[in-house]
């Protein structure tokens, strides 16, 4: 038997003929794993839907309690079978209860690792490399160019920029799920401990993990502050609003984005950065080689970023490697923001990011 | 190193003047001597050090790294050094230096060190750095470092860290050079002032006021001397003699940067001991060229005797601030105008001349004098004349920009009615604003009337206009390419911008074969209807006059 008879690429996304599932699917479909809660792998409109508890919360959160028919919770290292599958959850680290699923069928064994990192995070629980025959990685930060620094490094720039302008808000774009409490908690650990403002859409989100025992500190609605509290102050927000319409109420800010592209700096320049921090929740090129090595697969798929040059590392280091050119999946940073038309609202759409 | 490039980082995103001032004043706050007067040295373009070729930084990365995925990342990055400092490896621990190299240490290492030992040197220093710290490096090294920040800023922030006005630092910095020990221990309040032996220093411009026509009712014409305002460069020339004997003679531009290198034939002519002010201008058979001639000798490598012959520099003189070692600069300007005169005369030169005074009675024959330049006494000058400065008689020569002696009264500009096209957004406070925009007129094409773009302008609006042309581009996208927006323009649905301009000029960069000079945008028309805006034709005749 070949790999490809337990998992294959498909126009709806990863399929596994034999327990008749799809992962992340980017349609809706009768039955789907979803390993974590960013809206590019967890849409609406599922049948039936495994995941760990916190993605699940996660996406009722999101999309409303009725994104899916029936929903079912699986624990990091717990196993199920489905259809002569043996599916077992691992965590990825990427977010708040994102998941790798492990499929043994056969004495062949797959993981879809979805999207992962192998740095520090105290928001979720440290990425577990498994061993596998394939590995299906993604390869967002798929160069050798991307190399992220320590995150707590990153959290000291701005820090020190709080403190040379200790009059300006300090306005730092990160997506609503995963990196925006990151960042808080990043915060927290560097000794950070004043009010932390936040822009609507990150506010359920953020206390969804407080709930779940993350600490993040006073967090406080940026809505209610009066202008003098953004003194000094700072405010997350998604990426989109930090240079638009809703940035207008914060008197001379300081514009901040927290993600893995403010390595290069034309893509800092382009979206108008005044401080890049390369804060990301995806493996760098290093992390990525790593994961792959310490599964000790002998086939490497990649799914979506720059899987070239990923293909031709995996090749070079004696693996079998193909690209899936799976579509529909996008790093969260560099999704186009919907923009509201109007002026100003308090809050804008979900995933204004 | 990594420190100083940490600055020259954040100093390339950040857009606002007085935060520049304020990262770079906190730098040298922090940094020790002879790392921060080095620093400073780099940011002032005084201290360069373009010792390789991009050839042996290539060669560097690829003994380094797979052929292949180099080409991936140079190809994603699209900056040689940029992707060499981004994905150099890491050393081995063993091989690892146990510190980051200090600006001083490459600077010393460089100035003497044999060719063919730099690539092994520059590769030790680039395994020492951070990934900052080997981008400002390679760049440096390279002679490709764009730093964010003026020459002026930086000593700006010296001047900032000793609550010193900004032109104290400018005052002495002709007799100082790196790594400014002196200056650091004068503004630290540690040593005295440092003393300048410079036989030519640069001394601070004085520079006026638009005046508003509400002003004038305040004004008292009997106060006042007017001159012409010329379209040229405002330049300081200082002369003097060195200790060892030698003539000086030095060319500074309003800010204080050293021209003297681009006008040797100026300079030879300058036969005087003293500091002049006045306008850099070419002049050719007895008559002053455009602007656009006079460029021709701007931002050149070398100077060439054609250049030289073609568009011969001249100084149009209309202050004297220093002459034979005494100051003018507190005498009233028609005292220090009385001595220019006389020193203009005495010198006798083809190529320096004095700024001729317009007489009038009144403030409405002064009026008709602007609008008619060529008939009130600037002949075939005339088409040079950008508009008057007024001067009051009594008026002191002093540095900056003080409110009531000096007015400047520029010609009406000319203007377009264009049709704005694409918008972009702004920078730093501007960064939530559609506020730079593309605007184009009609002309045929192969299809019909086409809109070319013709210029772009991102001021001259008020804070309300803004908002409403913000409005507009976000209503009225039809595409997006990155931070710009290509807006609706149809001969019926647009908006039509009235654009002020000084001047117009061939260009070869844009498609539409014509650059304007400070375009803004005058008015917001939104009365009037995208097919009823200006055509090509139009600016092309302004050409022709000009």
């Amino acid at each position: 038997m070949r790999p490809e008879d337990l998992l294959r690429p498909s126009p709806r996304g990863l399929y596994c003929p034999v327990g008749d599932f799809y992962i992340d699917p980017t349609r809706a479909v009768p039955r789907a794993l979803i390993t974590h809660a960013h809206s590019d792998h967890a849409r609406p409109g599922h049948g039936e839907v495994l995941a760990t508890r916190e993605t699940l919360d996660l996406m009722a959160l999101r999309m409303g309690p009725s994104h899916a028919g029936a929903t079912q919770a699986i624990g990091y290292g717990e196993s199920l079978d489905i259809g002569g599958v043996r599916v077992t959850a691992h965590p990825a680290g990427h977010v708040l209860g994102s998941a790798q699923f492990a499929l043994t069928w056969h004495g062949c064994s797959i993981v879809a690792s979805g999207d992962y990192k192998d740095a520090y995070d105290p928001t979720c629980t440290p990425f577990v490399p498994v061993r596998c025959d394939v590995f299906i990685s993604e390869a967002t930060f798929g160069l050798p160019v991307f190399r992220h620094p320590l995150a707590a490094d990153e959290t000291a720039k701005l820090l020190n920029s709080l403190q040379v302008f200790p009059e300006r808000a300090h306005l730092v774009g990160a997506y609503s799920l995963g990196k925006a409490q990151r960042v808080m908690a990043l915060l927290r650990a560097a000794g950070y401990d004043a009010p932390i403002y936040v822009h609507g859409a990150l506010a359920a989100i953020s206390a969804y993990y407080a709930e779940r025992g993350i600490a993040l500190g006073e967090i406080r609605p940026a809505a209610d502050a009066p202008k003098a509290a953004f003194a000094g102050a700072v405010v997350i927000a998604p990426p989109a609003a930090i240079t638009d319409l809703w940035s207008r109420r914060f008197p001379d800010p300081v514009t901040a984005f927290a993600s893995g592209w403010m390595r290069v700096r034309a893509r800092a320049r382009q979206r108008g950065v005044e401080l890049p921090l390369v804060i990301s929740d995806h493996a760098d090129w290093d992390g990525l080689i790593a994961a792959t090595r310490a599964t000790g697969c002998t086939e490497l798929w990649v799914t979506h970023g720059a899987e070239d040059a990923l293909v031709h590392w995996a090749g070079a280091a004696g693996l079998g490697a193909r690209p899936l050119h799976m579509v529909g999946y996008g790093d969260e940073d560099a999704e186009a923001p919907p923009e509201p038309a109007s002026e100003a609202p308090a809050v804008p759409p979900e995933d204004a990011a | 190193m990594n420190r100083f490039a940490a600055l020259l980082d954040r100093l390339a995103y950040e857009p606002g003047r007085n935060a520049k001032i304020r990262l770079m004043a906190d730098y040298f706050r922090a940094t020790p001597d002879p790392e921060r007067g080095l620093a400073l040295a780099a940011l002032t373009g005084a201290l360069s050090f373009a010792n390789a070729k991009p050839g042996l930084i290539r060669a560097l990365i690829m003994e380094r790294t797979d052929p292949v995925l180099f080409a991936m990342s140079y190809d994603y990055v699209g900056d040689l050094s940029e992707t060499v400092a981004l994905m150099w490896p890491a050393p081995p621990a063993a091989g690892r230096p146990d510190r980051a190299p200090l600006l001083s240490e490459i600077v010393g290492a460089l100035a003497d060190l044999p060719k063919r030992d730099l690539p092994t040197q520059l590769a030790a220093w680039l395994d020492g750095l951070d990934d900052t710290g080997r981008w400002a490096l390679l760049k440096l090294i390279t002679g490709s470092l764009r730093v964010g920040a003026s020459a002026r800023l930086a000593k700006t922030a010296v001047a900032a860290l000793g609550d010193l006005p900004p032109d104290a630092v400018e005052l002495v910095w002709p007799g100082l050079a790196p790594p400014y020990l002196d200056l650091f221990a004068w503004v630290e309040g540690r040593a005295g002032r440092p003393e300048t032996d410079d036989p030519a220093p640069f001394r601070p411009v004085m520079l006026a006021h638009a005046v508003e026509p509400g002003d004038f009712g305040t004004l008292d014409p009997a106060d006042f001397a007017a001159e012409w305002k010329w379209d040229g460069i405002r330049i300081q020339a200082v002369a003097g003699r060195a200790a060892d004997g030698d003539r000086v003679v030095r060319l500074y531009s309003r800010t204080g940067e050293d021209m003297s290198a681009a006008f040797p034939d100026l300079c030879e002519a300058l036969d005087f001991d003293g500091a002049l002010d006045g306008e850099l201008l070419v002049r050719r058979e007895g008559r002053v060229q455009s602007f656009n001639l006079l460029q021709q000798r701007l931002n050149r490598k070398a100077v060439t005797p054609r250049l030289l012959k073609e568009f011969p520099a001249h100084m149009r003189a209309y202050d004297l601030l220093v002459e034979d070692g005494e100051d003018l600069r507190e005498l009233p300007y028609a005292a220090r105008r009385d001595r220019l005169a006389t020193l203009v005369m005495r010198l006798a030169s083809p190529r320096l001349d004095l700024s001729p005074e317009v007489p009038f009675a009144n403030w409405t024959t002064l009026a008709a004098a602007r609008a008619d330049p060529a008939a009130a006494g600037a002949g075939v000058d005339s088409e040079a004349v950008e508009g008057l400065m007024l001067k009051r008689r009594d008026s002191l020569y002093l540095p900056g920009r003080p409110k009531g002696p000096w007015w400047k009264w520029k010609r009406d500009p000319h203007t377009v009615d264009a049709v704005l096209m694409y918008a972009q957004r702004g920078h730093g406070k501007r960064s939530s604003f559609y506020s730079d925009y593309t605007f184009g007129v009609w002309t045929a094409g192969a299809e019909g009337e086409v809109l070319v773009p013709v210029g772009k302008a991102y001021f001259g609006f008020t804070d309300a206009e803004l908002k409403e042309i913000d409005r507009f581009v976000r209503a009225n996208t039809v595409n997006r390419f990155g931070p710009v927006r290509e807006v609706l323009h149809t001969p019926d649905q647009g908006l039509v911008l009235e654009v002020a301009f000084e001047g117009l000029a061939r260009s070869t960069r844009h498609r539409s074969g014509v650059a304007m000079r400070f375009p803004r945008i005058a008015r917001l028309r939104w009365d009037k209807p995208p097919r009823e805006a200006d055509r090509l034709e139009q600016l092309e005749a302004l050409l022709r006059e000009g």
